[in-house]
């Protein structure tokens, strides 16, 4: 939160009028838009333990599946929307089942799919269309409800904010009742805080874990479906290494590398964090290679404080 | 009580017996012609140095494993555990001496990991004051208050773990209680302090199952005894029949 108040405070007064206008926030709250949603998924996962590095290859995979579907079969764009969440959810249910079954770290699992899923995605976009990018869904059939679902807009104050920011906000707000009110959000927590204990005390783990895996590859879908939509067309590399950019938020947030403790507010305010920054620097007239600079020292310091936060319970 | 009552399917008096186990993993036995008998209302002490086969013998009757050969009776009816919770729904719970608590999650939530008081059906929210109010009443049962419910369980003390995890034990229908080295960890006071709760649960008609390496602890609070060795079932003794210096003779011979 202090860190929210900085970077705001810093931008105001080197971003100039544009970061302060309504023009400059709805640039940084639609930069934190899709990577906030994308990073409730990272979060709750997290929380159990668990990494899903696919996450940016699943975006890239969804966009250019609903495309060629849309484009090279006779159904409709939303339906070619579904059968991709479909087959994405699939993709995240194998994730998570290799993890559970070899109990090999997610991180290298996942490692795995990263490249797998990215190499598929360009691998056939090649052999249909010999090209890496496609465009022109526009024209196609439905396209009018995907672009009322994912790229609407209202207008305030003269200035278009998309609708992206109201789903960032509604799924949030679902995530953080999930998570802090119900049943299944404290196995996540228990899950994450030990394992061992949880299984012992009857907690689900696998399924537990499985389930964060599928929802990790909807939110990949959610944010292919936006982009997908907004662009009206698909390119195998969408998605690069937003998978690290969802972490880099989600640990800001304070939620814990180790898993067991975080919350959805905290990977908010991470995602505005880093909207703010990617969008402030702009603003500030500054080179924006340096964002990653920036970017890179959030992330430690996040981390370093987290690690005390965390010294404090496990070793009480 | 209304929440649970699916849980507490068979009715338990607390006799839990062993026959003939045998338990090896590969080519190491574990456990070799183990039978024992424990009754309610006694504390029963299972003692062996390390590599004994007593944590072996745990996994067993708290449903980790199964046994190779051999039988497990509760109240003289055989039962096949393949899950931990198959045990905790006959009412033989066991407290793990790391594994009682997570330390991160708040004290009422570790109450009830994994048995949440449910208050919709459909979102499956905890019933969190009923939560609340019940963690408090079931630790003041042990003389332990805590007016912030909600911190994490790491901030309690050893002991308060302890009968955090027995408490929990209690309310959701034990009738055999496991303990796994439950005072190694702790202190003098504590120790004595947990060692006196035990001694009043047995008085309630529990039957307590002690794991320790602490002859001393184990001598204070036992009926009986239980001597392990190299996977044997050494002998058994009763509290009147032998002293702590020749129970310590016996498992260092």
């Amino acid at each position: 939160m202090a860190g929210l108040i900085f970077v705001w405070i810093f931008f105001s007064i080197f971003g100039h009028n544009a970061f302060l206008s309504l023009s400059g926030t709805k640039s940084y709250l639609q930069v934190a838009s899709e990577i906030g949603i994308l990073s409730i998924g990272v979060t709750l996962l997290m929380i159990s333990g668990e990494f899903d590095l696919s996450i940016g290859s699943m975006i890239g995979f969804s966009s250019m599946s609903m495309t060629l579907l849309t484009i090279y079969t006779d159904i409709s764009m939303p339906v070619a929307a579904l059968l991709t969440l479909l087959i994405v959810l699939v993709l995240g249910f194998l994730n998570g089942l290799i993890v559970v079954k070899t109990g090999l770290p997610s991180f290298i699992i996942t490692l795995g799919s990263l490249f797998i899923i990215r190499g598929i995605t360009i691998g056939i976009s090649k052999i249909m269309t010999g090209r890496t990018q496609i465009g022109g869904l526009e024209t196609a059939s439905g396209y009018n409800l995907m672009n009322l679902l994912f790229n609407n807009e209202a207008k305030i104050g003269g200035t278009t904010f998309p609708i992206s920011i109201l789903w960032w906000l509604v799924i949030g707000v679902v995530a953080f009742v999930f998570l802090n009110k119900t049943q299944i959000g404290n196995w996540i927590f228990a899950t994450g805080a030990s394992k061992e204990t949880a299984a012992l005390m009857g907690v689900p783990i696998n399924k537990v874990k499985i389930s964060l895996f599928i929802l990790t590859s909807f939110c990949a879908w959610f944010i292919a479906m936006t982009q997908t939509t907004t662009y009206g067309g698909a390119d195998v590399l969408r998605g690069e290494q937003k998978e690290f950019i969802a972490i880099i938020a989600t640990v800001m947030g304070g939620t814990l590398l180790t898993g067991g403790y975080g919350s959805i507010i905290g990977t908010m305010i991470g995602a505005l964090i880093f909207g703010m920054v990617r969008q402030g620097i702009i603003f500030a007239g500054a080179d924006a290679d340096w964002f990653q600079v920036f970017m890179g020292i959030m992330l430690i310091i996040a981390v370093l404080i987290n690690g005390i936060f965390r010294k404090r319970y496990v070793t009480a | 009580m209304e929440y649970f009552e699916k849980d507490m399917l068979q009715p338990n008096n607390g006799n839990l017996q062993l026959t003939n186990i045998y338990k090896s993993f590969g080519s190491v036995t574990a456990l070799n012609d183990v039978s024992l008998s424990t009754t309610p209302g006694k504390i029963h002490c299972i003692l062996g140095d390390n590599g004994a086969g007593k944590s072996t013998l745990v996994n067993i009757m708290s449903g980790v494993i199964s046994a190779d050969k051999g039988d497990y009776l509760i109240n003289g009816d055989k039962v096949n555990f393949s899950t931990p919770k198959q045990a905790l729904n006959a009412g033989i719970s066991t407290v793990y001496q790391n594994l009682a608590i997570i330390p991160m999650l708040s004290i009422y939530r570790n109450f009830f990991l994994g048995k949440e008081p449910i208050k919709n059906k459909y979102f499956k929210f905890i019933d969190k004051n009923f939560a609340t109010g019940t963690t408090q009443k079931e630790l003041a049962k042990f003389g332990i208050t805590i007016d912030d419910i909600e911190r994490p369980a790491g901030t309690l003390s050893g002991g308060q773990r302890q009968c955090l995890a027995i408490a929990r034990s209690l309310y959701f229908g034990a009738k055999v209680l496991i303990l796994d080295e439950p005072t190694s960890a702790l202190g003098v006071k504590e120790s004595t302090n947990v060692l006196n709760q035990l001694v009043m649960l047995k008085e309630k008609g529990i039957n307590i199952i002690l794991i320790s390496h602490i002859i001393d602890h184990a001598y204070d609070v036992g009926d009986v005894f239980f001597i392990l060795k190299m996977g044997r079932l050494e002998g058994s003794y009763n509290n009147d029949d032998i002293s702590p210096k020749i129970l310590r003779s016996i498992l260092s011979k």
